[in-house]
């Protein structure tokens, strides 16, 4: 075998490699779905979507987790969004190149690898006990907040970065303000990519439970919030606590509920990738 | 995504308030409708049992608002000790800790015992040798100086086949592998490492089920849901070879394996009186209900205890 056969080989050994790792991930994803959408079909109806958690398996359902995590999931957006992205830009566009945002940066992408878990317990003494706000929505929402704020952060800069300088200079040439150019340019030129990076951090913000277990979200609820600073659940504590009950209807309960709370992420997965095609067909 | 929720809103309002009229003319009978919220914590081995007696209490009083966390017993006790909740669920009574804490920041209680949970000792189907374990042989397969050691049956009896032994046990954080040890090897929280854990009962039923040397333990509850794939073995409990069963746990020869579980009420609570509605129908319930999530009821008698008690704690912090 010469050595242009054996590069060729080697070629063709790797794109075997390539397309089995894909498979392994993909065949899981389909197995796993597959196995759920077999156990929990058939059990999703209006009155499992309508009714309260029960003893009997039959008779439950999500209402008050369900509204519960669609709650957390609009104060979480309405705290994190503006925040996240206001400073994704000051990093990006206003803070000078010192130690202090070098360490600041530091700092960011640090945060985003913190457990999750620790979020919870910083969450139930600074905003359950300290600011005395309880074991409610809001303070379930703040929590998730901060733990998705790196996230947000670091998709904002580098949705910015990915800006062509050229659009800055240009607006720069005709003698916009910075603020003008961040608001009439580099936002609605990046806004794909934001959003896509805000959107895929509350598809984990939905699916967090440890947190929120933490600062006090609770197993039975038999009412939905009605304000932010009512006490709540969340599916994936539902999931959770059907998941350890020894029946078997219960079990059948626990997996309708995870496609529900698939169903919920893979729209929101849906609606970033949207955002991001229409986006860049508009700037190119 | 607002006009969803309102309609969400509107809807549940809709269905309480039609509730509320059908249950009423009952409620009226014994008292008055009540108002307010009832925070309970604790324990998830007992969460079963009062998720239960809360949705049958919301059909007499569905004005009062009963929330349940699942913060396990400890970490109940602790908010309970803080005053942050009106009951506290736990499958253990309360430590000299806990309750030192509780009277730092001035708060009694009343302890009331609501049902029994019981520990089942399992094998596989195939296996035909074991009829029954003394508790000196499950010490000595699961003290912590078996690892490594007792690893075949033989090694237990003789007469038992030259088999490695495969062991299968609940997660190490939960309450059932605690009250296992403290009630085995005399030590809570103490065993060998080396066997299969999971938090996940579901996965130590299939465990024991599909290996013929197979020994396990876990909550009855999840027996019962699967008797047809394991073997319920017998305890000795120093006179005689005991199956647990609704029977033997509630007459107390299922010993040591079994354990009461209980709920700790602040006796500054029982000054709102859905508090001491609650709790009351609690007790009435506590046999019917703990049988409906797979426990073991008192004995009737008990109950009855359990409610003077309650009743003379409820005049003594008016």
């Amino acid at each position: 075998m010469n050595s242009i056969q054996k590069n060729r080989w080697k070629d063709q050994a790797f794109k075997v490699w390539g397309i089995l790792c894909t498979l392994i991930g993909l065949v899981l994803l389909v197995v796993f779905i597959g196995d759920i959408l077999i156990d929990g079909l058939q059990r999703i109806d209006w009155s499992f979507i309508t009714s309260l958690p029960s003893r009997k398996a039959e008779k439950s359902g999500i209402y008050t987790a369900l509204i519960g995590s669609i709650w957390i999931l609009l104060l979480t957006t309405i705290i994190a969004f503006p925040i996240g992205v206001a400073a994704g830009i000051y990093l990006e566009e206003y803070a000078k190149k010192n130690r202090f945002s070098g360490l600041l940066e530091i700092n960011i992408s640090n945060l985003a690898g913190v457990p999750s878990i620790i979020y919870g317990l910083l969450g139930l003494e600074v905003f359950v006990r300290i600011m005395n706000l309880g074991a409610s929505v809001l303070a379930g929402s703040l929590t998730l907040s901060l733990l998705i704020l790196p996230i947000i952060i670091v998709a904002t800069r580098e949705a910015i970065k990915a800006v062509p300088s050229s659009i800055k200079d240009a607006s720069f040439a005709l003698g916009a303000s910075k603020w003008q150019t961040i608001w009439h340019q580099i936002l609605p030129a990046s806004g794909g990519g934001i959003l896509t990076g805000v959107i895929l951090a509350l598809s984990r913000a939905i699916g967090e439970t440890a947190p929120l277990i933490v600062v006090g979200a609770l197993a039975y609820v038999p009412f939905a919030p009605s304000n932010p600073m009512d006490e709540f659940s969340v599916l994936p504590i539902q999931i959770f606590n059907w998941i350890s009950r020894p029946q078997h209807g219960f079990i059948e309960n626990a997996a309708a509920a995870i496609i529900i709370l698939l169903a919920i992420t893979f729209i929101m997965n849906g609606i970033a990738v949207y955002f991001r095609n229409k986006w860049q067909k508009k700037w190119k | 995504m607002k006009k969803i929720v309102t309609s969400f809103v509107l809807a549940l309002i809709l269905i309480a308030c039609g509730e509320k009229k059908e249950t009423n003319d009952t409620a009226q009978n014994e008292t008055a409708a009540l108002s307010g919220t009832i925070k309970v914590d604790g324990s998830s081995t007992v969460f079963p049992v009062t998720e239960a007696v809360a949705e049958e209490f919301r059909s007499i009083q569905p004005d009062v608002k009963v929330t349940i966390g699942v913060s396990g017993t400890g970490g109940g006790f602790k908010k309970f000790s803080r005053g942050e909740t009106n009951i506290s669920n736990a499958s253990r009574p309360i430590k000299d800790k806990e309750i030192a804490a509780c009277k730092e920041n001035n708060i009694k209680y009343l302890e009331l015992e609501v049902a029994y949970d019981g520990l089942a000792v399992l094998v596989n189907p195939e296996n035909t040798w074991v009829d029954s374990f003394t508790v000196e042989e499950l010490k000595m397969i699961w003290e912590p100086a078996a690892q490594d050691k007792i690893m075949k049956w033989n090694q237990i009896r003789p007469e038992w086949p030259n088999e490695e032994i495969h062991l299968f046990g609940p997660g190490v954080a939960s309450g059932t592998y605690d009250y296992f040890t403290e009630a085995i090897v005399g030590k809570s929280g103490s065993s060998r490492g080396d066997f299969t854990a999971s938090e996940d009962d579901h996965v130590l039923v299939q465990g024991i089920a599909g290996d013929k040397y197979s020994l396990g333990f876990f909550g009855l509850a999840y027996y019962s849901e699967n008797a047809d794939k394991l073997t319920l073995i017998g305890v000795n409990n120093g006179t005689e070879v005991v199956k647990p069963s609704l029977e033997t746990v509630k007459n107390g020869t299922y010993t040591p394996l079994s354990r009461p579980l209980f709920i700790y009420v602040n006796s500054t609570s029982v000054s709102s009186p859905e508090v001491v509605e609650f709790v009351n129908f609690y007790i009435d319930n506590a046999a019917e209900l703990s049988k409906d999530v797979g426990y073991i009821p008192l004995p009737s008698e008990n109950y009855t205890k359990q409610k003077e008690n309650f009743k003379a704690f409820v005049e003594s912090n008016k």
